[in-house]
């Protein structure tokens, strides 16, 4: 139609693919001793040697592909579970309830479940002492166990949202009644009857979304330091702390960590790769002997039961957060403060600004940009027309690349090189490590709904003698409205969780509401913690807030948009 | 000469494989049928002849408009009207939402574009019907909206696609009668796509049959 879409595909490709390569170059060089800035002038392995003489690195990489692999099985287990078992009732229900969660930045999240579980946590205030005769908290660990459960169980919590939401919106191109119909007839268990018969081509579209769940969860960094161990601490967390190490030779050690985490989430993908090999075996094996699982209530209860208990964790969590950032005195076992106070806020808000103005800053700049770059790529898509199957397909794998590899492995490549172009610490140089991750989930939110709408109003405005720019601004804009401002609450919300880019790019000048709050975990003042972990998670929420406001106002007397 | 709608030597195939060739002339108030089973090609015809025919098709051949070549123009500067088996009323606007929206921008002024609109509801029996929003009118008034949304385009031609299979039966002879009647009054030439013999026999023109 015009200049402006056929830029959409080359900038966008462009803006997800050339950090990513650029930062892993960056990464590489130095993980073999080369970076001329720091003194490092020719290759060597000893990084790698300083690597590995670390104490406990083995135990570290072990600990980072041990969670991350245990929580997204888990995570996906218990949505299979949940879909097979589910009416269409209650799956509306549950998906209703757990969407909000989504949106829910990571690290707020785990607080909150520090904030539940731990021994001074909200479940042993409200069990003590009637129940345990506890007076004092109990000496245990269960925040930051060695064995990283807890961490398991938030990753859990915090991934089930996700993979349900993205079979939700695969699910409508399966005939999932039709098969539930047949495999009942045959005399197969709601439960069995859907493993066998929608799962596998249910799986085949989630594909990608899994990986970057396991890319993601054998990798992460703000929730494995707040609930992860310690002793040592997983791969993850202590890459961070050895690029952040005043010892400036430590940041050659860091690259090459960075490069064993790359491997580490690669062996968690080939290990996923043979348990999807596995999984469909024993699928085949179980259909063939004509196993039916007839009566399986209690199987639907613990599926239900397993995807209701993480959402039921998390609110509980967060609403404990919110209750600590206005406690007064509130000591244990009470199940509530002594007195609520304001003074904590009085005491955080002053310091809280500046922050709070560049998370929003970079949100909604971020976000938008994505917005744009996403609608220029689907007009794109509109405008050649080629099979959509094909481009969506190849364009989905570009999409998802920056979620498939590790942050870390890249970022801190990213970083070198931010420092050497000195870039570091500024706003753009922030912005572009941001869309790298806000503009995949902006695309991903918004195409579904874009090429789902009927096209023929389009056609039909296109013959009324408007252009395509037109259509777009006095049509398909206009319809599509909830759509995109969805997709661009869901942008900002992924901005303003993002951690580690936030950290490494921001070169401590620049933070955000979400690099505080971690910052503030190791200092364990639960007031102010509650307080930043409050705003954390606000922020999303007035987003989606507005999302869904703006269109019920504008289309209030128009029954074919807010009808459903 | 050549006042109405042409189409000259046009051939759509899909894979090799020929779908449609049609060359003929329809001229003012005419109407040309093209009939044909589901997957016959006349979907592609329409598409072609509107101007969004998917690039997987191999088409050749020329539209002509009053003479005017338009085969190169894309969908919005081929001023042809078209008309879906669905009204397709824009659910964000209101009925005269709808309407104006179509009017052309040379018809300048605030009040002249607006008895425009009120003598195309009257016209379409829809008087005060202006601010409603289209979901809540009745299947017929739809229909009529639809209609005359084509119609305040001021198309030079009009393109119908399956445009009364979706009306119950009583309703599908009321909106024949004034599709066809509006488009002889007007003198505007037709192509009907439909797989109804009864929309053939109400519009009373040339048939073309395309084969499976």
């Amino acid at each position: 139609m015009s200049f402006l879409p056929r830029l959409g595909p080359p900038l966008t490709i462009a803006l997800l693919t050339i950090p990513v390569f650029a930062g892993l170059i960056g990464t590489i060089l130095p993980a073999f001793g080369y970076l001329p800035a720091l003194g490092g002038n020719h290759f060597s392995k000893l990084p790698f040697i300083m690597l590995f003489n670390e104490p406990g690195i083995w135990r570290s990489a072990l600990l980072s592909l041990a969670t991350g692999l245990a929580a997204s099985f888990i995570a996906l287990m218990i949505v299979m579970l949940f879909l097979a078992a589910a009416s269409a009732k209650t799956l509306s229900r549950i998906s209703a309830i757990l969407s909000p969660l989504l949106s829910v930045p990571h690290a707020a999240a785990a607080f909150g479940l520090a904030f539940l579980i731990a021994p001074t946590g909200m479940i042993a205030r409200m069990i003590s002492p009637e129940l345990t005769g506890w007076q004092t908290p109990p000496d245990i660990l269960i925040v930051n166990d060695a064995l990283g459960l807890t961490l398991t169980a938030g990753l859990i919590a915090k991934e089930l949202p996700f993979l349900l939401l993205i079979a939700l919106a695969a699910l409508p191109q399966i005939p999932v009644r039709q098969s539930r119909q047949i495999s009942a007839s045959l005399g197969y268990g709601r439960v069995m009857g859907f493993i066998i018969t929608v799962w596998p081509r249910l799986y085949s579209q989630l594909r990608l979304g899994v990986f970057a769940v396991i890319a993601f969860s054998t990798s992460v960094v703000d929730v494995a330091m707040i609930l992860g161990p310690q002793t040592p601490a997983t791969l993850s967390v202590r890459l961070v702390g050895w690029m952040n190490d005043p010892d400036l030779s430590m940041r050659f050690v860091a690259a090459a960590g960075a490069l064993m985490q790359l491997g580490v989430t690669m062996i968690a993908f080939i290990i996923w790769l043979g348990l999807e090999q596995t999984g469909a075996k024993l699928r085949t094996n179980l259909a063939a002997q004509g196993l039916r699982l007839p009566h399986d209530k209690a199987l639907r209860g613990v599926g239900i039961g397993a995807m209701l208990f993480p959402a039921i964790a998390l609110f509980g969590g967060l609403i404990t957060l919110a209750i600590w950032s206005v406690s007064g005195l509130w000591q244990f076992p009470d199940a509530v403060p002594s007195s609520l106070t304001l003074t904590g806020w009085y005491g955080a808000l002053p310091r809280l600004t500046a922050p709070l103005m560049t998370t929003l800053q970079l949100g909604i700049t971020a976000s938008l940009i994505a917005a744009v770059l996403a609608i220029l790529c689907l007009m794109r898509e509109d405008e050649t027309r080629l099979s959509r199957k094909f481009l969506q397909r190849h364009s989905l794998a570009i999409i998802y690349l920056p979620l498939l590899v590790p942050q870390a492995a890249f970022l801190f490549g990213l970083q070198f090189l931010f420092i050497s172009l000195q870039i570091d610490g500024m706003f753009l140089s922030l912005l572009a490590a941001h869309l790298v991750f806000v503009t995949p989930y902006v695309f991903l939110s918004l195409s579904d709904p874009w090429r789902v709408m009927d096209r023929r109003y389009l056609s039909v405005a296109a013959t009324l003698g408007k252009t395509p720019w037109q259509c777009f601004f006095t049509v398909r804009g206009p319809m599509l409205l909830k759509a995109v401002l969805s997709a661009i609450a869901l942008g900002f919300a992924v901005s303003a969780a993002q951690y580690l880019a936030t950290v490494l790019v921001g070169a401590g000048r620049l933070t955000t509401i979400t690099t505080e709050a971690v910052a503030l975990s190791s200092g364990g003042n639960r007031r102010v913690i509650g307080i930043y972990a409050f705003v954390q998670m606000l922020l999303p929420t007035i987003a989606f807030a507005f999302a869904a406001f703006i269109p019920a106002y504008l289309w209030r007397n128009r029954r074919g948009l807010s009808g459903h | 000469m050549n006042v109405g709608l042409t189409l000259k030597n046009i051939r759509i195939a899909l894979y090799g494989q020929e779908l449609v060739a049609i060359d003929t002339h329809i001229a003012s108030g005419e109407i040309l049928t093209v009939m044909g089973p589901s997957g016959s090609g006349k979907s592609s015809l329409f598409a072609f002849l509107a101007g969004f025919l998917d690039p997987v098709f191999q088409a050749s051949g020329n539209v002509l408009v009053d003479g005017v070549d338009v085969t190169k123009n894309p969908a919005h500067q081929r001023q042809l009207g078209l008309l879906f088996q669905d009204p397709l009323l824009f659910p964000h606007m209101d009925v005269a939402g709808n309407l104006t929206f179509a009017l052309p921008a040379e018809i300048k002024g605030k009040a002249p574009r607006r008895e425009r609109i009120e003598a195309a509801l009257i016209e379409a029996g829809l008087e005060g019907f202006g601010s409603r929003d289209p979901y809540t009118l009745s299947g017929g008034q739809k229909a009529r909206v639809a209609l005359m949304r084509t119609l305040l385009s001021e198309p030079k031609a009009l393109l119908l696609d399956e445009p009364f299979s979706k009306l119950d039966t009583e309703l599908r002879g009321q909106m024949r009668e004034l599709v066809f009647g509006t488009a002889k009054r007007m003198k505007l030439p037709v192509v009907l796509v439909t797989h109804d013999e009864a929309d053939a026999t109400a519009a009373g023109g040339a048939i073309i049959r395309l084969p499976l």
